[in-house]
């Protein structure tokens, strides 16, 4: 440090400067706007979670299981995401549809996010379009680790995100989950 | 012999040896569906088409016999462009539910269309769609939209089982498999049509759906569920355990053995793991005081043991071994009982039904290695043993395994004989009813949890391997009688199965010149 650096009164003005210069050229820039200058911008602060930014279309969000017409999973217990997926994380245990022409279905779908890396390996691997990563949602959380498994029925209660960018599905929050 | 030449390599065959085996032996392989080593020649399937020189065009291998002198080649370009198309013709009505199917990991139809398919697809009409899911039996469910009607499973039944029980039936690409009318797949052998299927269109109803092919791990095994010992593999399940409600086993496999079972396996020796897994295993070494089982530790139960066997005067203590224990563990028990000088042995212990027999495999002793217990010289009169139990000549008996009350004795007696006993000691892999009245319970490996050789009616000593580590704190028969040895002083050499073996070899003149390696996966015949 310099010898003027140890003074910290010096740092602290400076700090201050910068501070204020970028206020005043905000409220200059907010001011204008108001004024009807469109293309003035200053710094704009979002109320999350109230307002959100849309997230972009490719990103991979908390997963969701696609249903049929008649609500039952799209999913057929094949196994392949289980298979791809390198965190094994997935735990599914297949049971035999009433439709021959179905044939299979998963009786347990479980999806451990604590466990999760967020690869999409899972929605690359479906063969039947059944699982996607297009909740919008990336915030769950629990205060214990079996309530980050997400079972079958939560996965197939969420929705795709809207056209506004916002999770249309609430957040799923496990039966379990104590505050 | 034939000597013929095979993409540029010469092979001399035996006589009437057809050309997919011929390449075989040259290390060719020719694929095939309908062709089967064990089932007459169809010439269904057309793939195994081969290139033969001085013949016009591409010819099937399976019904070609190799002749002298004769120049093959299997990997021409019109030879290829032939299975090519021939593959496509194949699956033009294949439904793809490959996700769905069974089969998908071991199917032929993904293996063939990889190595030689990998066509464009130009089929644009509908497909034809056929009965899915239906079960033919007890242990077979057939899609027939999957079927190629390469017929080997029609072969299968007429030929080697002979009951007829399916057939081929409507025309053109109506074409499906069925039963005849009034009959089911329910013969004694009837799954050995899902080993056969090359695709996914017979498949097992015990195994479906409960663990995709490829978490299995295979382990070279014998069958335990009788006298004739026919290799299978096991097919085990420990990378999924959620699947199949974490059972280990997942299915039973044939293993192909020219001398004993060729390519098959029975239903019942199919479907008999089921005791490995089941509730009733015996984990902990316990100790009877009163009603209740308090847990030993073996360290406390195998001394208690030990001193019991030292207490009591030889002749006041008999030994019940099981046909059902390897090699292994009947020698070591040899050497506790002529450490001890126990005469009182038996291992026979007559069944309440007597077994089931055919000629094809199944043999009526339900046990796999009656012969070397009587090789061993442990045959004695197990009736005679309860006689001087209930006459209170025999203090203790220890049961290796065996149901004393499910045996074809009067239950009374039998009751009346463990009751007059100071000391019962059980030894085995799952629980009954002898094991409910023991004094000690010395739990022990189940056959996929250990290594070992069992002698079949033959004579012939067959290894079966490790498949899974033991349940709870189960010890192989041998390891656990090895220890009684050590604690009554004996000196122990052996700690290991193959060890054990080595002794045997060196002791019992049948078993000379025997290793693990000189048995390898078919076994060897003992001397006689």
């Amino acid at each position: 440090m310099r010898l003027l650096q140890r003074f910290y009164l010096v740092e602290v003005v400076s700090g201050l400067a910068l501070t204020a210069a970028h206020f005043f050229r905000n409220m200059g820039a907010h001011a204008r706007r108001a004024l009807g200058q469109r293309s003035a911008s200053g710094a704009v602060t979002i109320q999350y979670p109230e307002e959100r930014r849309p997230y972009s279309p490719r990103l991979r969000s908390l997963h969701r299981l696609v249903r049929r017409e008649d609500g039952s999973p799209r999913c057929v217990a094949c196994m392949m995401c289980e298979t791809v997926c390198p965190a094994h994380c997935i735990y599914i245990v297949a049971d035999e549809h009433p439709n021959p022409d179905i044939e299979k279905v998963p009786r347990r779908f479980d999806i451990d996010l604590g466990k999760c890396v967020f690869c999409g390996y899972c929605v690359e691997a479906c063969p039947e379009d059944a699982i996607r990563m297009d909740t919008g949602i990336l915030e769950f959380s629990s205060y214990t680790r079996a309530g980050m498994v997400y079972t079958k029925e939560m996965l197939l209660a969420l929705e795709p995100v809207g056209p506004d960018g916002r999770p249309r599905s609430p957040i799923p929050i496990p039966a379990d989950r104590t505050p | 012999m034939p000597r013929l030449t095979i993409n540029g390599n010469e092979v001399e065959v035996p006589p009437g040896t057809n050309l997919i085996e011929a390449a075989r032996r040259a290390g060719v392989e020719v694929p095939h569906y309908c062709y089967h080593p064990g089932l007459s020649i169809a010439g269904q399937c057309r793939l195994c088409m081969v290139d033969i020189e001085k013949t016009p065009r591409p010819t099937i291998a399976c019904n070609t016999p190799a002749a002298d002198g004769m120049v093959v080649w299997t990997e021409t370009d019109r030879v290829k462009e032939t299975r090519r198309s021939i593959m496509e013709f194949h699956l033009i009505n294949h439904p793809l539910d490959c996700p769905v199917c069974d089969q998908a990991g071991e199917c032929w139809l993904q293996i063939y269309y990889m190595r030689h398919g990998l066509y464009e697809p130009r089929m644009t009409d509908a497909k034809v769609h056929k009965p899915k899911a239906v079960p033919l039996g007890p242990h077979v469910i057939l899609d027939a939209e999957r079927c190629i009607l390469c017929s080997r499973c029609v072969r299968f039944c007429d030929e080697v089982t002979g009951g007829g029980e399916l057939g081929i039936f409507h025309r053109g690409d109506q074409s499906e498999i069925g039963l005849f009318p009034g009959t089911a797949l329910d013969n004694k052998y009837s799954a050995n049509v899902v080993d056969i299927c090359p695709v996914g269109a017979l498949t097992d109803r015990d195994f479906r759906f409960q663990v995709r092919v490829w978490y299995l791990d295979t382990t070279k095994s014998v069958c335990p569920g009788c006298a004739r010992g026919c290799n299978v593999e096991v097919h085990t399940n420990r990378r999924r355990p959620h699947h199949a409600e974490g059972r280990r086993v997942a299915r039973l496999k044939p293993r192909f053995n020219a001398d004993v079972n060729r390519w098959w396996i029975c239903d019942a020796g199919r479907y008999g793991f089921a005791p490995v897994d089941a509730k009733d295993r015996l984990l902990l070494p316990g100790r009877r005081e009163g009603q209740a089982v308090a847990d030993a530790g073996w360290d406390d139960a195998l001394a208690a043991v030990a001193g019991l066997l030292a207490r009591h005067a030889p002749d006041q203590i008999g030994v019940i071994a099981s046909p059902r224990m390897s090699n292994e563990d009947l020698f070591a028990l040899r050497r506790l009982l002529e450490h001890r000088g126990i005469r009182r042995v038996a291992f026979r212990v007559p069944p309440r039904q007597p077994g089931d027999e055919d000629a094809l495999l199944i043999r009526s002793d339900k046990h796999p290695n009656t012969r070397g217990a009587e090789l061993l010289g442990l045959d004695g009169d197990a009736a005679l043993l309860l006689a001087a139990a209930r006459a209170r000549q025999v203090k203790v008996l220890w049961v290796f395994g065996h149901d004393l009350l499910a045996a074809a004795w009067p239950e009374a007696e039998t009751a009346a004989a463990l009751g007059a006993l100071e000391a019962l000691v059980f030894t085995g892999a799952n629980a009954n009813a002898t094991s409910e009245r023991a004094h000690f319970i010395l739990p022990a490996a189940a056959w996929i949890e250990r290594e070992g050789t069992w002698t079949n009616f033959e004579g012939r000593v067959q290894r079966f391997r490790q498949a899974a580590e033991p349940l709870g704190q189960a010890l192989a028969d041998w390891d656990l009688l090895g220890r009684v040895l050590a604690a009554l002083g004996a000196p122990v050499a052996a700690t290991r199965a193959d060890h054990w073996f080595r002794e045997l070899a060196a002791a019992v003149p049948a078993f000379a010149g025997m290793t693990y390696q000189a048995l390898g996966d078919s076994g060897a015949r003992v001397n006689a």
